[in-house]
């Protein structure tokens, strides 16, 4: 078997993905990044081709994606994070044609077109405002586990107003409401629908088109899923392989080089060493 | 032997990036003598500088806008923000006026020198920033301030002498020139020279010719010079030496190298793939990387905003009229910082024409944390620009002067994308089969 891979050096996870020659999804995993980049891909990359059942003499060409992706020592080339989730979205979901992608450390806005590359694309600034970050500290603050946010705050019937999406100061936000006595599903929905305004508001600089697919690890997020769209007023696709869909990207560009190096036709994105 | 590299055409080619250099050291140089001679200095801004007016009195004449940008592209811009900032100056005001504050506080001290203290500030009300940094001399120097209110046009974009209420608005140029020049035969003890003025005009105009060929040139392919890194360069000696003959033999000779490397399509870029427009004010503090991180790609900057509102004028269409010499200046003052103000405001109206004149691939965006000025409305003029025209851009964000808000990962992660969406698109028009194409 001829496989490929994607592997997603992420600020906060690292994701590794492993493809038939078919383009199947065979392998993949998920790990901390941590302090040392370097032997998280090695880690995830590792632990993706042991789900796969394979060696890494069994794959043929390796894509890098996310921060880290110039520090993959074993990987061939690398592509940005941006284009690697808008073609994992699109062949997930082909009619996607707007990607949300929220991470740790980043929210992205992508327009793409129907081969699944980048139209346009808006970001958060430097600052980590209203990416997966502000989540993490708001439930630090309420000492309850990252996995339960998303079905507690959808038990929020009164929910607060939450005035800043500032990551710095989302404890002292969430506890200032706590001290009022507010209840933490209710502190949480309204951590949740100040995240997706802001999110939104990133959509709407590239305009968004129906149909929407969600990535990243924050789509795993049940709460954070139903804040969007209800401020969107569509349904977003989801996908259980979500969290994966950068190294998927990435893992499917490799791919596009296989098949470009066996055949005379040309790769549909370029990718510079 | 080809053409190309026979010894003439080597000598010729990157001349006056080298002569730009050792004029603003010359420059420079001289401010320092004035500084240590004790002489004061004219301190004036990119739009609309008075230079024809300034030099007559034979003032030295002092951009601090140019002197805080130097600081920050020899990398001690940042601790000159610091010593702002420990005196007080918040971190959210423009990073230009905290260097220059910081360089006032120090006595001068100044990475290419000494810069002599102000006699007079001039200053015109194409920046808002401008009008509450000239107050910072007049309280540390006790120093006259003349502020020359241009009125803008009432028809949004500007007209020129079509503009409605033209004739009025230029007679109030006219009077406030005339009490510059009070002001100035005030402090100098001299008497004002109109004879000198018409000199004055006259290398302006030649500057301006030549400047106005050397932008059309770039609309050759490959581009002959990078609007960003060499267009800075010839920005300087546009504003240092305005109004001089060195400054006009300067821009004529810049032709004739741009001219030569048209002929033998010797590019600014060795492998030219993408054609690209900057809007807004460089990244300095990593000035060098930040165009790097284009052409690492193929990606050639041929046109820059930044080339016509920090000209002074030089980019419009004008020329003064030695034979009514105040009247002229007034005109090419009012509209030149009309033209600067639609530079920054309507800059999606220009870049529509420049899409074709230029044949661009895209347009980057570059606000800036520390001037709202210039950064305000890129993101509402993007969306505009892009209802209009199917022209890829980017907006990446950054700062002229703050290191601190620079983020290079980030910017380098936001261009690779942008690239990346480029080399798609161009492969989705070239209608080559692709594997991408139903694979899903």
């Amino acid at each position: 078997m001829s496989a490929t891979a994607g592997v997603d050096v992420g600020s906060t996870q690292t994701k590794a993905v492993i493809l038939s020659d078919a383009g199947e999804i065979v392998g993949r995993a998920l790990t901390s990044t941590g302090a040392n980049v370097v032997q998280a891909a090695e880690q995830a990359f590792a632990t993706a081709l042991a789900d796969a059942g394979l060696s890494d003499h069994d794959v043929e060409y390796v894509v890098g994606t996310g921060y880290g992706r110039y520090r993959i020592s074993f990987g061939h080339t690398q592509v940005t994070e941006i284009s690697c989730h808008a073609r994992g979205a699109v062949h997930m979901f082909p009619s996607t044609r707007t990607v949300v992608d929220m991470g740790g450390q980043d929210t992205k806005a992508i327009r793409v077109a129907a081969d699944g590359s980048i139209v346009d694309f808006c970001m958060n600034d430097k600052c980590a405002a209203g990416t997966g970050r502000f989540l993490g500290a708001a439930a630090t603050a309420l000492d309850i586990a990252l996995p339960e946010l998303g079905e507690t705050a959808l038990r929020s019937n009164k929910p607060v107003r939450i005035s800043t999406t500032c990551t710095v100061f989302a404890e002292s936000e969430v506890l200032s409401w706590l001290g009022k006595g507010k209840r933490i599903e209710d502190i949480l929905w309204g951590v949740h629908t100040s995240i997706a305004s802001r999110t939104v508001g990133l959509m709407r600089r590239v305009g968004v088109e129906d149909s929407v697919t969600f990535s990243g690890g924050v789509s795993r997020n049940v709460a954070m899923v139903a804040a969007l769209e209800e401020r969107l007023e569509l349904t977003l696709n989801v996908s259980e392989e979500s969290h994966f869909m950068g190294a998927l990207g990435a893992a499917l560009f490799a791919l596009d080089h296989v098949v470009a190096s066996r055949s005379p036709r040309p790769r549909a994105t370029e990718v510079r060493p | 032997m080809s053409e190309k590299n026979t010894d003439a055409s080597n000598e010729l080619v990157g001349r006056a990036n080298r002569r730009g250099g050792e004029l603003v050291r010359d420059w420079y140089a001289d401010l320092t003598r004035a500084a240590e001679e004790g002489r004061g200095a004219a301190y004036v801004f990119v739009m609309g500088s008075l230079n024809e007016i300034l030099l007559g009195f034979d003032l030295p004449v002092v951009f601090p806008e140019v002197n805080s940008l130097q600081t920050a592209v020899r990398r001690v811009a940042h601790e000159l923000l610091d010593q702002a900032e420990d005196y007080g100056y918040s971190p959210d005001i423009c990073g230009y006026v905290k260097a220059d504050v910081a360089v006032q506080l120090s006595k001068g001290k100044h990475p290419m020198g000494r810069i002599p203290k102000p006699s007079i500030a001039v200053l015109t009300n194409a920046c808002n920033t401008y009008i509450k940094w000239a107050e910072i001399w007049e309280r540390m120097h006790h120093v006259p301030v003349v502020t020359i209110d241009v009125p803008g046009t009432r028809e949004g974009v500007t007209r020129g002498r079509a503009d409605a209420s033209f004739d009025n608005d230029l007679r109030y140029v006219v009077a406030q020139l005339h009490e510059l020049i009070a002001t100035c035969e005030q402090i100098t003890g001299r008497r004002f020279d109109i004879d000198r003025l018409r000199e004055t005009l006259g290398y302006v105009n030649r500057m301006g010719r030549a400047y106005r060929r050397v932008l059309e040139l770039n609309r050759s392919a490959p581009a002959p010079f990078n609007a960003l890194t060499d267009g800075t360069v010839y920005l300087g000696v546009a504003n240092a030496l305005r109004g001089t003959e060195a400054g006009a033999v300067y821009f004529e000779e810049l032709v004739e190298e741009i001219e030569h490397k048209v002929a033998r399509s010797i590019g600014a870029l060795g492998d030219e793939s993408y054609r690209l427009a900057f809007v807004g004010v460089p990244c300095y503090p990593i000035f060098r990387r930040f165009t790097e991180m284009f052409s690492e790609w193929g990606g050639a900057y041929v046109g820059s905003s930044y080339l016509w509102f920090a000209s002074g004028g030089l980019n419009r269409d004008f020329e003064y009229d030695p034979q009514r010499p105040i009247e002229s200046l007034a005109e090419g003052v009012l509209l030149g910082v009309r033209d600067a103000m639609d530079s920054m405001f309507h800059h999606d109206r220009l870049l529509e024409q420049m899409i074709d004149h230029y044949a661009l691939d895209g347009i980057v965006y570059h606000p800036i944390k520390s001037c709202r000025t210039v950064s305000t409305g890129l993101a509402d003029g993007r969306r505009a620009l892009s209802e209009r025209r199917d022209v890829p851009s980017l907006f990446v964000e950054s700062d002229m002067m703050d290191r601190r808000v620079v983020s290079e990962a980030q910017m380098k992660n936001r261009i690779d994308a942008f690239f990346e969406g480029l080399a798609a698109r161009r492969k989705r028009r070239a209608a080559t089969p692709s594997v991408l194409e139903g694979g899903a």
